[in-house]
């Protein structure tokens, strides 16, 4: 019988300890035991087992089925509901409608424009009218059909360009003015003379098609509502703490500490679980309302509808660049379709515009952005989180500013590249900064100089071409969503006598690792076999607030508290084995389950046997660590987007073989190099490594949230043109290329054990290479993502008529909707003497009244 | 639907009879997981688009969301629960846990059953044969690569070699 999981025997060696590393925590350990080695996850043996309870696996006694029932129209207001027909049906044990959860709620305190159901007023086909919860699923969904709504219909906003021109009618009711949800307009150092000192300047119009994150497990809920009077609801959620706080405020006045959310292991989130959910909050009301527990689950429709994926972004970069390619100014346009309601948008719309300064030293800087909302399904963060756009832009334009300038594309990125440890043009600070290595690794794994523009041909004719591209994230936000002062991550330790630890951290576990991630960086401290530790997490009845898995952040936030905590158990242990063996605290070692004297290994004993010595000294154990973001250097209003501890960095080459008759293409290998810091378990370092490619790279070639532009009955409709798996293209295993990967370990200091993020940055490159490599080959320039075949064809039919070579939005206003910005925030670079506030006070850009 | 009468029927599952009442329209992914709890057997569509619902019924994978359970009925129906032998992990799920083949975990138990069943029929695949058995299992989170060395190194265990991953897929080129 195998109850403990050794791990791979196969070892390299492991990573030395530097005694002067600032991530280097136990001095008197020369080696690392169990950072850097690829041990099982603490999950593991469950999920291979089948055994790992999913939200939909629970089930308890008297459990009700809920289903909602949803607008067939996008933009319309209710006149009537009535759900008598519904009452009726034998099984129906609970209706509930707008009226009853009057308190609008969202993910951010500045849009709580969301209702658990719509009361008045629907704004995308799939928003939520009613919830019936019956004994069975069926008897619901067909009560649901009995429910007879009378709409009023509202002309229908359809896209970014009828929202920049239609004012009325408004989907809501605040915002900057008309259906313009944000306007953001920053400018850094002095434009026109970075302009004015450029020997050439060209200038793009990009499109970004939505995308979503389409995780294989359908959203779902199971909410109970005891007889105590406190509420427990187990959800598919990324961001438990930040569910607590919506049903605090819509349940109202059931006070927060009666509502314990617990996340369940996740079947997929990639961002898609981070806001709280209609469904989630209509499960917590139904059960109070039936005293039942109440279960949910979403169709695979309805996981469409619930979107809060990629943003589509029409972007316009204009660039300056010296004759050897230095980057003197960039004035970066995007314009966002944020669907129906404000989900993440805010930071979504400055994320466009954050970290393009990050990769490569740009001197002076201009951003403007504006989100509209559009009757469509709300859009929100995926993967990359609105950094995804604008990089393809610019990792795109980049590639044409090298061939306009006929300089090597790869040396033209590593001459720009921005310098470690520095504060960028809008005062991002950078620590570590891997990207020239990175490069350099794909550059040569790639044979790039050798191969790249040699247009060769295979043997069914298609013809080759490399591209490449780089990109960077964050390693968490530096700020929270709502503004407060406490800790961004909290955990909390339990010892005793028998050699247990467990450690509880409010954090959630969406497939990427983070509870081992806990068991890592506690065992490597306390000298302990990791998967010996407990790790109970996601449940904000027994952990310390975390605020959620989104942004990269868990492995460097929570990893630090982990740390502190840790580092505090194990002063509390070494005291009291000091005591006890006569030996100085500094002098003792914790590894391989024992804690002992460096000087003379043998004077020690077992890891258990020390907490229970500490224990009887100085009573019961139990430690906590919290862990907030260094304060960032942005002080001026919309700084607070783009600020994290740590940034990841990736660089990428992407081949294609491309039928030049038709445009269709494929990807049969992929060079990937991330800048991860450290990796803290290779093996799952490089699993992230491998789903961002696969990721990026259905981004590339097929995903998109595209919309069916359709009336009925004489009222515009937009329905979404794919809802399933089958029609939704995705990769398969037949799709997936090679991939050569290098993990480029650079230490941060601001990461435990030096670690930076790894889940999200590699995505990014992927989607430019691609457009890149397209070109390598076939010369023909794609704007758009996706690099469909069809816009490779029509470029290349473009290219034999003699026309432009190119696929994507115009450069005119046919092109680029016309947006008054109002004036900018002028701030001065650090460079030009800037502390990091305005030198300026606009207007806020004219408000529309209510 | 609850009006309809249920009809009552034996499956034998991973060895083991099951006694259960069911309406007959449900599927096999619904008896399996509502009837009998056994919960590992997962769904993403119930529309045969994901995979994840991979169950074997005769030793061959089999899309079960797409098979009426009364057409189970009698034969020999396996899922992801009757992998493991006791406490030991089968030499796939073995392989699968160590090289973080399961990250959500949600696709695994179809990605394991179908995995098995091409293990049955070639003792040595090729990586071009184990996309194509799995070429209708979505992933979204591995980008498959962890999964493929996963059942080529248990391959290569079941064939009592001593196999070790490369180094290239733990630490990178
Ligand atoms: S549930 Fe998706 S294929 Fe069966
Ligand atoms: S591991 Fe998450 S879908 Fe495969």
């Amino acid at each position: 019988m195998v109850l403990d999981d050794p791990g791979l025997k196969h070892g390299a060696a492991s990573p030395q300890a530097r005694s002067d590393a600032p991530w280097q925590h136990d001095k008197n350990k020369d080696e690392l035991e169990h950072i850097g080695k690829p041990i099982r996850k603490v999950d593991a043996r469950s999920k291979v087992s089948g055994l790992t309870q999913y939200a939909d696996d629970l089930t308890m006694p008297r459990m009700l089925h809920m289903k909602l029932l949803r607008s067939t129209m996008a933009h319309a207001e209710l006149a009537h509901i009535d759900t008598s027909k519904a009452a009726e049906v034998p099984g129906v044990k609970g209706i509930l409608t707008g009226k009853d959860m009057p308190m609008p709620f969202g993910i951010l305190p500045v849009s709580q424009d969301e209702h658990a159901l719509c009361p008045d007023h629907v704004r995308f086909v799939g928003d939520p009218i009613v919830a019936i919860a019956a004994t069975e699923e069926e008897i619901a969904w067909d009560a649901c059909r009995l429910v007879e709504v009378d709409y009023r219909e509202l002309r229908t906003i359809g896209g970014v360009h009828e929202a920049a021109a239609n004012e009325e009618p408004r989907l809501h009711d605040y915002g900057v003015r008309g259906n313009i949800h944000r306007l953001e307009n920053l400018e850094f150092g002095d434009l026109a003379d970075g302009f004015e000192r450029a020997d050439h300047i060209r200038e793009d119009t990009f499109w970004f098609e939505g995308n979503t994150h389409l995780p294989l497990e359908q959203h779902a809920s199971l909410a109970h509502f005891d007889k105590d009077g406190k509420l427990t609801i187990w959800s598919s959620t990324q961001t438990p703490h930040y569910l607590h706080r919506a049903l605090a405020r819509v349940l109202h006045p059931l006070p927060a500490n009666r509502i314990r959310v617990i996340a369940t292991p996740h079947g997929g989130g990639f961002g898609g679980k981070s806001d709280p959910f209609n469904h989630e909050i209509c499960a917590a009301k139904m059960s109070m309302l039936t005293g039942r527990p109440v279960k949910v689950v979403l169709t695979r429709e309805e996981v469409f509808w619930c979107h809060r994926g990629r943003h589509p972004v029409l972007m316009r970069s204009k660039i300056g660049v010296s004759k050897t390619g230095r980057i003197t100014a960039l004035d970066f346009h995007s314009f966002l379709d944020g669907g129906a309601y404000g989900s993440y948008g805010t930071a979504s719309t400055f994320y466009t515009g954050a970290l393009q300064t990050v990769t490569y030293a740009v001197e002076n800087y201009h951003f403007r952005g504006a989100r509209f909302f559009t009757n469509k399904a709300p859009c929100g963060p995926k993967r990359g989180h609105g950094t995804v756009q604008p990089r393809f832009a610019l990792e795109v334009q980049l590639d044409k500013v090298a061939c306009d300038l006929g300089i090597d594309p790869a040396k033209l990125r590593l001459d720009n590249l921005a310098p470690r440890e520095s504060v960028t043009a809008n005062y991002l600070r950078i620590g570590s900064m891997g990207l020239g290595a990175c490069i350099e690794k794909v550059v040569e794994g790639s044979g790039w100089h050798e191969r790249r523009g040699k247009k060769e041909v295979t043997k069914d004719g298609r013809i080759r071409g490399l591209g490449l591209a780089c990109s960077s994230y964050l390693s968490g936000a530096g700020l929270p969503i709502y503004w407060n002062g406490m800790p961004h991550s909290g955990v909390q330790l339990q010892l005793d006598r028998s050699g247990l630890c467990t450690v509880f951290c409010g954090s959630t576990d969406i497939g990427q690792g983070s509870d081992s991630v806990l068991g890592w960086i506690v065992g490597e401290v306390l000298g302990i076999n990791p998967l010996d530790i407990k790790v109970v997490t996601g449940d904000t009845d027994l952990t310390p607030v975390d605020l959620g898995s989104y942004s990269s952040r868990v492995t460097v936030m929570t990893g630090n508290a982990a740390m502190q905590a840790a580092e505090r158990a194990r002063e509390i242990v070494a005291k009291g084995v000091a005591k006890k063996i006569e030996v100085p605290a500094s002098r003792l070692v914790f590894a391989e389950g024992r804690v002992f004297d460096a000087e003379d290994p043998e004077t020690g004993m077992t890891f258990m046997e020390a907490v229970g010595i500490a224990e009887a000294q100085l009573g019961t154990i139990g430690t906590v660590g919290s862990y907030t973001p260094p304060k960032s250097a942005a002080k001026f209003r919309g700084g607070g987007v783009g600020p994290s501890p740590s940034y990841s960095y990736s660089a990428t080459v992407v081949e294609v073989e491309v039928d030049p008759e038709t445009g269709i293409y494929r990807v049969p290998k992929v060079w990937m190099a991330h800048d991860i810091g450290r990796a803290l378990n290779p093996a799952i370092a490089m699993g992230q490594i491998e789903g961002s490619i696969y990721m990026g790279l259905g981004e590339a070639m097929m995903e998109e949230m595209a919309y069916r532009d359709r009336s009925h009955k004489g009222q515009r409709i937009f329905l979404h043109k794919i809802p399933s798996m089958l029609e939704y293209k995705s990769p398969s295993t037949l799709e997936m290329p090679d991939c050569v990967t290098y993990m480029i370990e650079d230490p941060d200091k601001n990461g435990p054990f030096g670690a930076k993020e790894v889940g999200q940055g590699p995505l990014l490159p992927i989607m430019p290479a691609v457009a890149n490599a397209v070109f390598d080959a076939v010369d023909v320039r794609v704007d758009e993502n996706p690099i469909s075949c069809e816009k490779v064809f029509a470029a290349i039919q473009a290219k034999n008529e003699g026309k432009d070579a190119r696929f994507g939005p115009a450069l005119d206003a046919t092109g680029i909707p016309d947006v008054d910005f109002g004036e900018s925030l002028r701030i001065k670079t650090p460079w030009q003497g800037g502390d990091g506030t305005a030198s300026n006070a606009p207007s806020r850009t004219k408000k529309a009244k209510k | 639907m609850s009006e309809l009468n249920k009809v009552l029927a034996t499956f034998q599952v991973n060895g083991e009879p099951h006694e259960v009442a069911f309406v007959p329209h449900k599927t096999l992914l619904e008896v399996l997981r509502e009837e009998m709890a056994l919960t590992g057997t997962k769904h993403g569509c119930e529309l045969g688009e994901c995979g994840t619902c991979t169950v074997q019924i005769g030793g061959m994978p089999v899309l079960s969301c797409l098979v009426l359970a009364v057409d189970a009925v009698g034969k020999d129906v396996r899922t992801v629960e009757g992998l493991a032998i006791g406490s030991d992990l089968a030499p796939l799920q073995d392989c699968m846990a160590d090289l973080g083949g399961a990250q959500c975990g949600y696709c695994t138990p179809g990605v394991l059953m179908a995995a098995d069943a091409l293990l049955k029929d070639n003792t040595r695949p090729t990586r071009d044969e184990i996309k194509e058995a799995l070429a209708g299992n979505l992933c979204r989170c591995t980008g498959y690569i962890k999964i493929f060395e996963a059942i080529e190194l248990a391959a290569a265990r079941m064939r009592g070699e001593d196999a070790e991953p490369s180094k290239e897929s733990i630490y990178g080129s």
